[in-house]
């Protein structure tokens, strides 16, 4: 009985690290190939940091990667401010106002995001809006201003009903008791929100080679078209997988430190 | 202005939709009294609180603190504080920053400026309001770590250190286990003495009522059934539904026999209410007014036990008087079977004017087919009533005695149906309505039940079987059970 | 009318409100409008006869929706056990560990695919010579992430009180799984489902990375559309789209809002 229940569960740890592993595996062999100069991964030629000397003096990667995390921390600021007001907002309104609100803030998350973006094209040009970063970071709010909402309602539902209103009674006017009880409450919902759209404006092509003006390069565009022009991956972008997977693990660190923090405190 | 009275409601009215949650509430409540709502779920008395609390604003009517109109000022800006059915303590901060969350924003005059409190007097006021409710040295403890007791006094804590003139507590012992319950009741009238301040409290529970209040208000469907102390409520009840709400009692139909005397599971009593003869009122009989005696006593009416509970410190036996059933506690312990005299004295009943007689409609109306549609369901009925001595012709209209011929269809008219008369069936596909039983009192050989439709319309009816309260039901009554007047006169209907 | 002025929190949804009229309804009419529009603004059913009597753009739906079905077919097969797996107490596997595997998405997905590209190449599968097996390879690498997150979330909601009850009452692991996990777990499925078919079906650059360009799908038709600026014609490839998405949230009213919000 035990030997079984031991294998079993051996079995089941195997599964899951067995398809991470899997699921890793081009990016593994892109942080270990980014150690050695050849031009091509499964080449190895010997260990040399050349390649990180060739990332930092390539401008065009270095601008398109400053672009990234720029569009990807102002739109997840946007969303994340406007989508959980919106929650907030929601969640008291009546229950027709909530559902049409929902079902359409539904849209994008269950469109095709080729069809959001084509949508959005059309809209600016329909209006004669010249693509610039400000039609980028609309193409990318939209993108993931839904999926706060959908990270901060939980959140409410969860909270005592009554505690808004006891900080009216107790004297907060109706900005304080949000401020002060309300958005401290959901704060959790909103931290996860904010990360969700982060990860979700830094994995996204489509919205970005729709919305952009074609001389504003992200990360995504670049690759996209060096990969179809010039068939494998240009070496340095090795080096540069290396450098936000490191970041992506010290942010995914922070977070699991924080939240066991918070678990802790709670247990006192 | 009314002198010492701190607040006054002025015909306030409160509604959802189309139903009336509060209907023309008139209350005064003076300084230092500890006043009670008290009333089944969905009677009105939370929203009442919350009107005084500014959480709700009344549609009609006013609120008036002092003298003043306070009925649209914002929460904020009230001298009252809340204590909340299940706390409503901000989880993210310490017991000390939940007190002193409302000492924070205070403003205080200083001379002829105003300014905030400083860090030592909102370090005083916190650790005064934790020794009222016996918490000192939990300052700085987590919200999630105190048990429901405690979390209830910190509720409390946070409420009054602010100095309300007015603390609304809204069921704040709901929450808690009996004889957690029991120990709250008496710190709470307790603090209330201390204090000094005017309670308002709000409770579904007649015992925790009656015990902590100076004056309890008893509503039902968001009307005030009765306002007085807690004896008054409870011996001179004003009718069948605060008699059956507070405490166990016997509610009889009874008729008045004669100058203080009054008719009821045959047998005439002595009472003390005077009432003209012949009019038909209820009985209420308290179960510890009931003495029971030797059965050799010609005078009395009989009865034969027919159960026997222990209760601890007496029996409660249930007694058949003919086809009655009547509640009686009592001390000693005697056998079920055996037959006694039953000795009610005259001032052990309590009579009320009757309730209801007939279900009255007023906004009824004649259907094209000749039906009369209430509560959107159009029943049977037989329109000739509507005009002496007429008859119903083929194509559905009505000549009258002098040969007038009458179309009403879409005549406004009153529909009157005897509580007797309205048939009650468990299918409600073979019925005309259906609805829900809101309400069930028990009269000694019957039952009262109000039926209320979906379209909030009510049907009263004396049945003598069981149902339970939230029971879907359906509802017939016979065309000649229903009686009709016009609304105006017969002239209008006529055809020339 | 005093009575707004005291404290409505509903005010706070106004600009969120603003911003989904704008940029969501706004547009998906101006799709509406444009498909069934020439470029002159006059009304036209032309787009919808020209696109469908062409034999190819009926084989690019077919194919897309076909692709569509099956890589969330796959992605639910091997999805659907890891869900399983993390949401089990007893395994001890973290928060952390379900957060490992939304973490690729931090590196673009068209830089992964890229390298998953190589990695393929490298160990002997040419994208170019097998498209449709490197593509649907591309495919799930990319979404199976999706499938996993909404599975976790409904699963660490399910009461183990019913899969217990369902022991209990005498039906084995597989009568368990197929009448009681199964059926429980069905919002957690259907969500998934929706997050994977329609992208799949919609996704270009997948197709193009992996299969060098060796098939179309549907997503390839609108972006040549959108290249050439016929924007009428992409208009209506869109809204087919938009078709099929009211279809899949048809099935998708469970009102699992929690399957994909609760992430972190």
């Amino acid at each position: 009985m035990n030997t079984k229940n031991s294998f079993s569960r051996f079995l089941s740890k195997f599964y899951v690290y067995i398809l991470l592993l899997l699921l890793y595996a081009p990016i593994l062999v892109l942080i270990i190939f980014s150690f050695t100069p050849s031009r091509l991964i499964g080449n190895w030629s010997g260990f040399s940091l050349s390649l990180y000397g060739a990332l930092f003096k390539d401008k065009e990667i270095m601008q398109a990667f400053a672009n990234t995390f720029l569009v990807a921390v102002s739109s997840a600021v946007v969303s994340t401010v406007i989508g959980t007001f919106g929650a907030i907002g929601i969640f008291y309104s009546k229950k027709r106002t909530k559902a049409i609100m929902d079902a359409v803030g539904n849209i994008p998350v269950m469109n095709a995001e080729i069809v959001t973006a084509l949508s959005l094209t059309i809209l600016f040009v329909f209006a004669g809006i010249k693509f610039n970063f400000l039609t980028l970071l609309i193409g990318h709010v939209v993108l993931t201003i839904p999926f706060v909402v959908l990270s901060v309602r939980p959140k409410l539902m969860q909270m005592d009903p009554n505690i808004y209103e006891a900080a009216l009674d107790l004297g907060a006017t109706p900005s304080k008791a949000l401020r002060k009880i309300v958005i401290p409450e959901i704060m959790p919902g909103v931290f996860s929100g904010f990360i969700l759209s982060i990860t979700l404006s830094l994995d996204d092509y489509i919205i970005t080679a729709f919305t952009r003006n074609t001389a504003f390069q992200t990360l995504s565009t670049y690759v996209y078209g060096v990969t179809s022009k010039k068939g494998s991956l240009p070496p340095s972008l090795r080096a540069l997988t290396t450098v936000i997977t490191l970041i992506a693990l010290i942010i995914l660190i922070i977070v699991n430190i924080n939240s066991s923090d918070k678990k802790e405190e709670n247990k006192r | 202005m009314t002198e010492n009275s701190i607040i006054e409601l002025k015909n306030v009215s409160k509604h959802y939709d189309s139903t009336n949650v509060v209907d023309n509430f008139n209350l005064k409540i003076k300084k230092g009294e500890f006043v009670t709502f008290l009333g089944p779920s969905g009677c009105g008395k939370t929203t009442t609180l919350r009107m005084i609390a500014g959480f709700e604003l009344p549609d009609e009517g006013q609120i008036l603190l002092n003298g003043e109109d306070i009925s649209y000022l914002p929460p904020y800006k009230r001298p009252v504080n809340t204590v909340f059915q299940k706390y409503a303590l901000f989880p993210h901060l310490d017991v000390y920053d939940n007190i002193a969350f409302g000492l924070k924003l205070k403003k205080v005059s200083d001379g002829d400026k105003m300014r905030r409190l400083t860090t030592d007097e909102i370090d005083e006021k916190v650790r005064n309001a934790l020794k009222i409710v016996d918490l000192e040295e939990y300052e700085w403890r987590n919200i999630s770590t105190l048990s429901g007791g405690q979390q209830q006094r910190i509720a409390i804590a946070r409420a009054i250190v602010n100095e309300p003139e007015i603390l609304l507590l809204d069921e704040p012992l709901g929450a808690l286990d009996l004889k957690m319950r029991k120990d709250m009741q008496l710190e709470l009238k307790e603090m209330h003495k201390k204090l000094g301040i005017t309670f308002i409290y709000v409770t579904h529970d007649q015992e925790e009522a009656l015990t902590l209040s100076d004056t309890v208000v008893v509503m039902k469907d968001g009307m005030i059934q009765q306002i007085g102390s807690p004896e008054e409520i409870y011996n001179e009840p004003e009718n069948a539904f605060v008699a059956n709400f507070i405490g166990e009692s016997n509610i009889y139909s009874g008729t008045i026999a004669g100058e203080k005397k009054v008719r009821f599971i045959n047998h005439v009593f002595d009472c003390v209410d005077e009432f003209p003869k012949n009019e038909k009122v209820d009985v209420v009989i308290r179960p510890e007014d009931v003495r029971l005696k030797k059965d050799d006593d010609e005078s009395l009416v009989k009865g034969k036990i027919v159960s026997k509970i222990f209760k601890g410190i007496h029996y409660e036996y249930i007694l058949m008087v003919g086809r009655n059933e009547i509640v009686v506690v009592d001390t000693k312990d005697r056998e079920v079977g055996k037959t006694y005299g039953l000795q009610i004295k005259p001032d052990g009943i309590h009579i009320m004017k009757k309730e209801l007689h007939t279900n009255t409609y007023t906004d009824a109306y004649i259907d094209k087919n000749n039906k009369v549609v209430i509560s959107d369901a159009a029943f049977d009925c037989d329109i000739t009533k509507l005009v002496k001595g007429s008859r119903l012709e083929e194509d559905g209209t009505v000549t009258g005695p002098d040969g007038t011929s009458y179309d009403f269809t879409d005549a406004d008219v009153i529909a009157e149906i005897g509580l007797t008369d309205i048939e009650i069936l468990d299918y409600v596909e073979d019925a005309t309505v259906s609805g829900t039983i809101v309400s069930i009192i028990y009269k000694g050989d019957h039952y009262q039940l109000t039926i209320r439709t979906e379209q909030d319309e009510d049907f009263v009816l004396d049945t003598e079987y069981t149902y339970d309260e939230n029971d879907v039901v359906g509802l017939k009554v016979k065309a000649k059970d229903i009686s009709l007047k016009l609304k105006g006169e017969a002239k209008k209907y006529a055809k020339k | 009318m005093r009575k707004s002025s005291i404290f409505s929190r509903k005010v706070l949804a106004v600009p969120y409100a603003v911003f989904l009229l704008l940029f969501v309804v706004v547009p998906l009419v101006l799709i509406i409008v444009y498909a069934f529009t020439d470029s002159d603004g006059g009304f036209t059913i032309n787009n919808f006869t020209s696109f469908f009597s062409e034999a190819h753009n009926i084989n690019t739906l077919l194919i897309s929706v076909l692709i569509g079905f099956l890589n969330t077919f796959i992605c639910l097969l091997i999805g659907y056990p890891v869900a399983m797996l993390l949401a089990k107490k007893e395994l001890g596997f973290g928060k952390a560990t379900v957060l490992l595997f939304v973490m690729p998405m931090w590196i673009n997905f068209v830089l992964r695919t890229a390298a998953t590209r190589d990695l393929l190449f490298n160990i002997g599968l040419n994208g170019g010579e097998h498209p449709y097996i490197a593509t649907m390879i591309g495919m799930v690498y990319n979404y199976l992430p999706f499938v996993i997150l909404p599975l976790y979330t409904t699963m660490t909601k399910l009461d183990k009180s019913l899969l217990e009850a369902s022991y209990d009452l005498g039906a084995n692991k597989v009568q368990t799984f197929v009448r009681t996990l199964l059926p429980m777990t069905m919002p957690g499925i259907i969500s998934a489902s929706t997050m994977v078919f329609m992208p799949t079906m919609s996704s270009f650059v997948i197709s193009d990375v992996m299969g060098e360009r060796k098939i179309s799908l549907i997503g390839n038709s609108i972006q040549l559309y959108f290249d050439q600026g016929l924007w009428h014609m992409g208009s209506l490839v869109a809204l087919i789209m938009l078709v099929l998405m009211s279809v899949t949230a048809f099935f998708d009213d469970s009102g699992e809002e929690n399957a994909r919000g609760g992430l972190w």
